[in-house]
């Protein structure tokens, strides 16, 4: 258990590592001078000048490379180039709203994806089945944004039941918080659902043909016993997995609600970043996603021995 | 259940035949691929549509509801927003296809030489398994802040997000390919590499590629849309979608038509696209079409 976990662990560090390496030289791999491009087209000779010196572009790549992790390992993501301040603290005014809105996103869909895999799947070939899949389609489908204008213009604007934009803090009280939060939820959340739900419900198939199923209904267990105590928890593992690789559609996603709904977060530092081409936010939000992303998985990867004994490291 | 019978006499027919038999097993594909065809058609007879410039601009006409003259509206400019609509499934499509159709070749040369080579094999996949921890919408905007906004661009930044997904499926198709009796023997029989690669393993990943291909298209034209929705895709002096639905942002209050068919033509593309691709699967794989 101890050397899987190691091993594991070392294979996330190679992960970020590569992630590390790949953001970095992204700066070089581009055609023509970084420098040019982050300062737009109404540059000076000067303003190129200064933000070559703030990247460090003119020391030799290993160089630059090796101080740039350097300074990454003690926590220092770099300096915004547009506000002069460093990443970390701008990242780190952003993350309540962020950090709200994806939790709130992912628990209410679990909480709703995985019994509706469920049913679709006890229901396998039914109309019940047919709607639970063409609804997934349909998720799939549709861009987060378009979805987000669709639920502003029904609730917010034609029912006024809930905010347009904008977002409250937790300690402005749990109902004006939550009320800013609900619908950007439902925008970032139906792909997502829809992904875990199709997944629930394969797995579920995959467990309803055991033998151990049919033993389980021949000896006379309700229904509802052995869909939920015997082929949900054998299901378990694919659907955890699931819901951690899911996460990417969180963080993706997250960026253009935020957009959307004029929430303060870290999506709405990268979307103003991109406008201003401030290049060091921009790295700084794809190392800590991809940071968190990986580390949920490595979590996930960990937890599949409470869902199957079995499973031996 | 019948599809399962129809896998045991499947072995060598012919793929086309099949696909024919298949689709007529699936209707939501048909409907899919009529769809995708008819979207194929406005992009390219975008012209002869009843089209005005969709660059012309006039102040006069600013942000008028829609109407018999102009039946998507105006934008704020005074641009005829059904013309603009119309143009863009231009850059949709191209976007979908083109990414498509790139991400798989290099894909495909990719997983078919790691799946083959073991050395490369470990460094390629690390490599794989960090791009494809950055979430693809982040990988392209990295891409696109360091790049002039381009149509070529928002393809190659797309295609780049994509390439670990085809590397990855085709690595698996070959490790599990090169154990197949008829591999082994062409081995034993001192074949060499390229063409049992051509001959054995090519031609067995064309079903599955066909597959991902068209989820590919789907998730690149909603991904051009996030971009250029975002600010960092097509130049907002080409009228896509996304660019349409991003100047709107700031007055959906007022114009949600603005936002209303650009984002009404992009998602029927795409559930297009994911109907026929569905309908591919299900078609290619009647053991997988039971469970999804």
């Amino acid at each position: 258990m101890i050397v899987y976990i190691l091993r594991r662990l070392g294979a996330t560090l190679i992960v970020m590592a590569v992630v590390a390496l790949f953001v970095f030289s992204l700066l070089f791999l581009t055609p023509g001078d970084p420098a040019a491009v982050i300062a737009g087209d109404v540059a000076t000779t000067d303003d190129i000048q200064r933000i070559r010196e703030k990247l460090g572009l003119n020391e030799p790549f290993l160089v630059q490379f090796g101080n740039w992790v350097g300074r990454l390992l003690h926590g220092d993501l770099g300096t915004s180039i547009f506000t002069n301040l460093p990443v970390t603290k701008l990242i780190g005014q952003r993350v309540q709203p962020t950090v709200s809105l994806t939790l709130l996103t992912l628990v209410f869909a679990v909480l709703i994806a995985v019994p509706v895999g469920v049913l679709a799947a006890a229901k396998a070939g039914t109309w019940t089945d047919r709607l639970v899949m063409g609804f997934s389609v349909l998720a799939f489908s549709v861009p987060v944004f378009v979805l987000a204008y669709l639920l502003i213009g029904l609730f917010s604007i034609r029912l006024e039941w809930l905010p347009v934009q904008g977002y409250r803090p937790l300690s402005d009280g749990v109902w004006p918080w939550l009320s800013h939060l609900i619908l950007p939820s439902i925008a970032l959340g139906t792909v997502y659902m829809a992904f875990i739900a199709r997944i629930t419900r394969a797995a579920m198939l995959d467990v309803l043909a055991q033998d151990y199923i049919r033993t389980a209904n021949a000896k006379g267990l309700s229904p509802r016993a052995v869909l939920t105590g015997h082929a949900l928890k054998n299901a378990g593992v694919p659907i955890i997995t699931v819901i951690g690789i899911g996460i990417a559609l969180l963080i993706s996603g997250a960026i253009v609600t935020e957009t959307v709904f004029a929430i303060p977060g870290i999506g709405r530092l990268t979307v103003d970043a991109i406008l201003r081409r401030d290049y060091p936010i921009i790295q700084g939000v794809i190392l800590l996603f991809s940071g968190v992303y990986v580390l949920i998985n490595l979590l996930v990867d960990l937890s599949y021995r409470l869902f199957d004994p079995r499973i031996r490291y | 259940m019948t599809t399962a019978v129809l896998t045991e006499s499947k072995p060598a027919s012919p793929t086309w035949q099949w696909f024919g038999d298949a689709f007529r097993r699936h209707p939501t594909a048909i409907a899919g691929g009529i769809v995708l065809a008819v979207m194929v058609l406005i992009a390219l007879l975008a012209p002869w549509l009843g089209t005005v410039d969709p660059q012309a601009l006039s102040p006069i006409q600013r942000l008028k509801p829609p109407s018999s003259e102009h039946w998507f509206g105006t934008d704020m400019l005074g641009r005829d927003v059904y013309s603009r609509v119309i143009y863009g499934s231009r850059i949709s499509l191209a976007v979908g296809i083109s990414v498509a159709t790139f991400s798989i070749a290099v894909g495909l040369t990719i997983g078919l030489v790691t799946g083959f080579t073991r050395w490369l094999d470990a460094i390629v996949m690390r490599v794989m398994d960090g791009l494809m921890s950055i979430p693809s919408v982040l990988l392209a905007i990295a891409l696109m802040a360091l790049t002039k906004a381009s149509v070529g661009n928002v393809i190659l930044a797309i295609t780049l997000a994509e390439v670990p997904r085809v590397v990855r499926l085709v690595r698996g198709l070959v490790l599990s390919l090169r154990e197949q009796p008829y591999v082994e023997a062409a081995i034993a029989a001192g074949t060499n590499l390229p063409l049992i690669l051509l001959r054995h393993i090519l031609p067995n990943t064309v079903a599955p590629l066909l597959v991902q291909g068209t989820y590919i298209c789907a998730s690149a034209m909603i991904l051009e849309a996030i971009l250029s929705f975002i600010g960092a895709g097509t130049p907002p002096n080409i009228p896509s979608w996304g660019n349409i639905m991003a100047e709107a942002r700031s007055l959906f209050q007022i114009a949600g038509y603005l936002i209303l068919f650009p984002g009404l033509f992009l998602s029927l593309t795409v559930l297009a696209v994911n109907m026929l691709g569905d309908g591919m699967r299900d078609a290619l794989d009647p053991r997988l079409a039971r469970r999804m």
